[in-house]
């Protein structure tokens, strides 16, 4: 390698690292910012080096907000949303893919057409179906409309159609029908992909914010992201309370990420047709 | 006989198996997908009913300034992210790609992480950033126009604003992508070219960017559709305003409904952003299949 080249190379990587670290700054700053005093937030010489470490405005938060109680909305409602979503999606998707019914061909295109259809043009007449079943201000009201995610289908039935046909034939010559094979044969096989859609599923249904602030109207039933809207109302410009609520609301999925972030990214390249 | 039985259990089984779908699709999708269309023909309020007045909503809608105005913001909105984001994803992707073991997955890290935040923690911790008295980047736009500017409120800088923001927020996902892409061309074609003696920029232009084509085409439609969809960070950073300025299609179908309870003329803009996304949709997974990916 030549000395130009070298150089080259050392001042991408020095150019990478200044991008990262400008990408991350926004996160960064508001962690300092959650950390201090609301008068030292203001105050002018408040620096971008950390000077004090007051958890002060946490506490706030945690005492004064319904914070736990979105807590708990949010982990209900992405938990069934995601268990449902998947083992709904992995039947169906199994179903298309190894068993022959009449219907199935139209099946699959209605799924395939339904993941370019844009759900957020539907939440008027969603909303008007919830109220008619009494389900606003409910979890049944915050999960349902978000029960369909036709991408699950179409990543399990490509990996389904993957699985070589000699698997099945121990289990059919022991008189095992098609809830035995998918559920002791194809669901073990794609473990690696279940997992990877079921994380992805959570934190999509963890973030969703249109639906649930619809389908919600009295604070208590709020999920995290409606939620911590309504701090920003109750305390005005205060920021290091809005910062501690910013990062409490964003600390699940960001632990989910950092812990399974392989799995993250394999999701998103699979379910969007890119192979890593 | 019994094939004909067994044929029938085939049948039921899978019946049994897809019907969870099924069910809970035609009741919070079909069902709603089939309403919309109805509603759009009437004067219904949100809950309650209406009456036929055929083709009245559509005609009122090109007559409607405001939702003009949004259907440039959102053509305004879709140049402002669309290009910008990919080309971005696209010179981060190959920074990150040069990177090794650790330092990558950190770097990666680093781009993707506020893609997985919800979109309230990125408009309160921008809304911070950007606070006309203490934003920690008045300073920088100072050194640009001379003066503090309110950005959310000023109707020349709300959308620009808005687009970074979003960028910032999204852009995470298109670097995975490119990444996928490049981590799928084979190293000879480098190490081929390189033996010719190839420099860095020729080995961009002529090995990367033609084999990087797909995905790129892949990133550039997802983007049109998705950006079109706009609606949460314009709610929660300027509400449409300042002078309707950040008006977009998807914030009017939702004052119109939840508002102003307009259930039928909000019925019907949501029908023409249904059928301008679902047209997109067609138009992409065509040019995705023309070009070899499916």
């Amino acid at each position: 390698m030549t000395r130009t080249r070298k150089f080259e190379n050392w001042m991408l990587t020095s150019g990478t690292f200044v991008a990262a670290a400008l990408w991350i700054f926004p996160l960064y700053w508001a962690f300092i910012t959650s950390i201090r005093t609301e008068e030292r937030v203001v105050s002018n010489g408040a620096g971008i080096i950390p000077d004090e470490f007051k958890l002060g405005a946490y506490i706030d938060i945690i005492r004064n907000t319904n914070l736990i109680n979105w807590y708990i909305n949010s982990i209900a409602t992405a938990v069934i949303i995601t268990i449902v979503v998947i083992v709904s999606g992995m039947m169906c998707a199994y179903a298309i893919s190894q068993m022959r019914f009449p219907g199935r061909r139209i099946l699959y295109g209605v799924v395939l057409a339904s993941f370019m259809v844009p759900i957020q043009a539907l939440v008027v007449t969603q909303f008007i179906l919830m109220n008619d079943m009494g389900l606003i201000n409910t979890w049944a009201g915050i999960i349902l409309p978000q029960l369909v995610v036709p991408v699950v289908i179409i990543v399990y039935k490509q990996f389904f159609d993957a699985v070589p046909k000699e698997m099945r034939e121990a289990v059919v010559l022991d008189g095992g029908g098609d809830y035995t094979l998918l559920f002791r044969i194809y669901l073990p096989l794609n473990w690696g992909i279940t997992t990877a859609l079921a994380i992805i599923t959570f934190i999509m249904a963890w973030n969703q914010f249109l639906w649930p602030f619809l389908a919600v109207t009295t604070e208590d039933q709020m999920t995290i992201p409606v939620g911590i809207t309504q701090v920003n109302d109750a305390f005005g410009v205060f920021y290091a309370r809005l910062m501690s609520v910013a990062l409490l609301g964003a600390m699940p999925v960001a632990i989910a990420y950092l812990i399974f972030q392989k799995k993250v990214t394999e999701a998103v390249m699979i379910s969007s047709g890119v192979k890593g | 006989m019994a094939m004909l039985t067994n044929r029938r259990k085939e049948v039921a089984v899978a019946a049994s198996l897809v019907a969870p779908f099924v069910l809970i699709f035609a009741l919070v999708f079909l069902y709603p997908t089939i309403r919309l269309v109805q509603l759009s023909f009437t004067d219904s309020p949100l809950i309650g009913a209406g009456n036929w007045i055929g083709l009245d909503n559509f005609k009122r809608l090109l007559s409607d300034r405001l939702f003009l105005t949004s259907l440039k913001n959102n053509g305004y909105f879709i140049l402002l992210t669309v290009i910008p984001t990919t080309a971005l994803a696209l010179g981060i992707a190959l920074m990150v790609t040069r990177l090794r073991g650790k330092l990558q997955a950190l770097a990666l890290a680093i781009f993707f992480l506020p893609y997985i935040l919800p979109v309230p923690v990125v408009t309160h911790i921008w809304t911070w950033m950007l606070d006309f008295q203490f934003g920690v980047l008045q300073p920088v736009i100072t050194f640009f126009t001379g003066k503090p500017v309110a950005v959310f409120k000023n109707p020349y800088w709300v959308m620009p604003a808005i687009a970074a923001v979003t960028i910032w927020w999204t852009n995470g996902f298109n670097v995975l992508l490119f990444i996928a892409g490049l981590r799928n061309i084979p190293r000879d074609y480098y190490e081929a070219a390189q033996l010719d003696g190839a420099t860095r920029w020729q080995l961009f232009a002529r090995v990367t960017w033609p084999l990087l084509w797909p995905v790129t085409a892949l990133v550039l439609t997802l983007q049109l559709i998705l950006q079109l969809k706009l609606f949460d960070q314009v709610y929660l950073l300027s509400s449409g305003g300042p002078f309707n300025s950040s008006y977009v299609l998807l914030l009017m179908v939702y004052r119109e409904a939840f508002q102003l309870n307009h259930g039928g003329y909000a019925s019907a803009i949501a029908l023409v952003l249904f059928v301008i996304i679902a047209a997109l949709s067609v138009l992409q997974f065509q040019l995705l299949r023309v070009g070899g990916r499916r």
